[in-house]
């Protein structure tokens, strides 16, 4: 009997498909909304962890400035010196300390040009930030001391460059200097703010502040925490030896910072989710909405099929029987539109996946519990229309035109 | 003595109370036995479409006792008495009441989904049913694609499916013109006779009231003659 009011049910929506598609928009545009919503929100995260993977486990970034989250307080405090970098080599808690002198350069090779990143630093950064080199070598100590003009660089500038062709060996040109290139990095992708990790050139530090920048400073050190010593622990000894190399004053507060990535990382994720909640709960609304839209149309299509009702309950249909029979259709209309939701929501999500770069990963857990609200709500909203097509008269209802 | 199909008595029905009220039917007594076809006459307000749903157990009397088949029904709540209607009651009806949209076929099976009986054998009895009225072709035909007559047809295919005790028909020729009238008749009539089928008809032309076997008459909701037809064609 259920079965045969399922197909009594899908044979009403059918009648008229294009007011049975318009009712159940707000069910369809509601659970795409939730399902992108959180399909996306799943895949920064995810795209989040697997960042903090690539950075390496237990990377510590040093900075000059109070502790800081964004720009702002940051320009009045001194930067590093390569003096100071030598110094955090020889903390025992540390094992590695790679200094970073960035500017923007555009790169030449014969007529091509592409405006990157230029990073100085030593080969301790590949180790810190997780870095593989795909072809070529990194720098040898030499290399890192002197300031030659040698680079790696990332997929991305080869990209742009060199194509597909073997770029070590070749020579680029980065403002006045011309460079040997001996690396290239393995692809990261896009970093946890969407940016291109692989659009970059890696120089000796030396190189980049004598020829590049003019300059001594380091802006920043990142440094990998010696393996068994506690990420903790190696803070406060970097702490200890900053302030003193600074000459800070006790009770005076720092003007520096040390960040551990992790930390970033985590609290990247959690105003991920509390924004995936934020924007899943709104859309959750026009779930609200289009069940409301249901029970209108129900109770049109009561008014509608007066009746068919009157006729149904001649022939010995029981009120509870016409009670099923739109309450089953409410269900299956919403859940139709749940069942479309879904699908425009993963497509959804997949598209907005390609165009962020993240991953796509739809979470079956949520797409059940959108098909079970879907339900719910056809059964919620409903309820009340075919109640009141449950209580009509009989003869009230034949005699209806 | 055996037990009349149809016993009312004393059925009062009032609808109002006070200044208001209004006494359809008062104090009706009224018995139908296996086979017979009743015609139900009066003017407008005499009481007999009251009379005709009370037998059909659409409504329930206000007092009086209704015996069907010698059971108390007047007292069966509203559950009890759609059973009632689905297994032992057939409806025709003035306006037809097809279901629109939907095929001669399963507009006959209507009922027999309310017996529960599987898709097969309910498309079976239809297709026979059908057949009774002389409508086979039509099966898959909508009400909009057939005359007035053969959507009348199509109804008491509808009645006759579910394999009614008694068949109730209120007014089956009022929206129909003298010919297509004459052959529902004569089709009501050949149903009665040759499968013996219990027919209690409502209708205000007494020329239709002729083809049945019994004649009563309502008039400010009692019955005020009830005598043998002289029957036509018989």
């Amino acid at each position: 009997m259920l079965l045969e009011t399922i197909r009594l049910a899908l044979t009403a929506i059918t009648r008229n498909v294009l007011r049975s598609f318009l009712t159940v928009l707000g069910i369809v545009i509601g659970v795409a909304a939730v399902i992108a919503m959180v399909t996306v929100g799943q895949g920064s995260s995810e795209q989040v962890s697997a960042n903090v993977e690539s950075l390496g486990t237990n990377v510590l970034i040093l900075r000059p400035g109070t502790r800081m989250m964004g720009p702002g307080a940051r320009n009045t405090a001194p930067a590093f010196r390569l003096t100071d970098v030598q110094a955090l080599e020889d903390l025992e808690s540390l094992s590695a300390v790679a200094p970073v002198v960035s500017t923007s350069e555009t790169a030449v090779y014969g007529n091509t040009n592409r405006t990157t990143t230029v990073t100085g630093t030593t080969s301790a950064y590949l180790e810190t930030g997780g870095w593989q080199i795909a072809r070529g070598r990194a720098f040898t100590p030499t290399e890192d001391r002197s300031g030659a003009n040698v680079c790696i660089i990332g997929e991305t500038v080869r990209t742009a460059l060199f194509g597909a062709t073997d770029p070590t060996g070749e020579k680029i040109r980065i403002k006045a200097i011309s460079c040997e290139v001996i690396g290239l990095l393995t692809a990261k992708g896009a970093g946890s703010f969407g940016q291109d990790q692989d659009d970059m050139v890696l120089m000796p530090v030396r190189t980049v502040q004598r020829r590049l920048l003019g300059t001594q400073d380091v802006s920043s050190m990142s440094m990998q925490v010696a393996p068994g010593r506690s990420s903790d622990r190696a803070i406060s000894d970097i702490q200890t030896l900053m302030r003193d190399r600074r000459h800070i004053a006790p009770g005076e507060e720092d003007n520096f910072s040390v960040n551990d990535m992790k930390e970033l990382a985590s609290m990247l994720n959690s105003v991920n989710s509390v924004l995936t909640g934020l924007l899943s709960s709104v859309a959750a609304v026009s779930l609200l909405v289009g069940g409301i839209g249901i029970m209108n149309i129900m109770l049109v299509s009561v008014t509608e099929r007066t009746r068919e009702i009157g006729i149904r309950l001649s022939v010995g249909a029981q009120a509870s029987q016409v009670l099923m029979q739109f309450l089953v259709e409410a269900v299956v209309l919403s859940v139709l539109g749940g069942i479309v939701g879904i699908l425009a929501g993963l497509g959804l999500a997949f598209v907005a996946a390609q165009i962020m770069a993240i991953p796509f990963s739809p979470s079956p857990g949520v797409v059940a519990l959108a098909f079970g609200f879907s339900a719910v709500v056809g059964m919620v909203f409903g309820y009340f229309p075919a109640r009141a097509a449950a209580r009509l008269d009989p003869i009230e209802a034949l005699r209806h035109q | 003595m055996t037990v009349p199909l149809i016993e009312l008595r004393g059925i009062t029905r009032q609808y109002g109370s006070g200044e208001a009220l209004v006494r359809a039917l008062d104090g009706v007594d009224l018995r139908i036995d296996r086979g017979e076809f009743v015609a139900i006459m009066g003017p407008s307000g005499s009481g007999k479409s009251t009379a005709m749903n009370i037998i059909g157990c659409l409504d329930r009397p206000s007092a009086g006792n209704y015996l069907f088949n010698g059971v108390e029904v007047a007292t069966l709540d509203q559950d009890q008495r759609a059973l009632l209607r689905r297994h032992y009651l057939g409806f025709v009806f003035q306006g037809f009441n097809l279901l629109p949209r939907t095929t001669a076929l399963e507009n006959v099976e209507l009922p027999l989904i309310y017996k529960g009986q599987p898709k097969a054998e309910r498309a079976a009895r239809a297709r026979q049913a059908l057949a009774r009225v002389g409508l086979t072709g039509r099966e898959d035909h909508t009400p909009s694609q057939l005359s007035g007559g053969q959507q009348q047809r199509v109804a008491i295919a509808r009645a006759l499916a579910g394999e009614p005790m008694v068949m109730l028909a209120d007014e089956p020729t009022g929206n129909l013109d003298t010919r297509r009238s004459v052959e529902i008749m004569e089709l009501l009539q050949q149903l009665n006779r040759d499968a013996g089928l219990t027919i209690v008809m409502v209708t205000h032309e007494e020329d239709m009231a002729a083809y049945a076997s019994r004649l009563v008459v309502f008039t400010d909701g009692k019955v005020v003659r009830d005598e043998p037809t002289r029957a036509r064609g018989a």
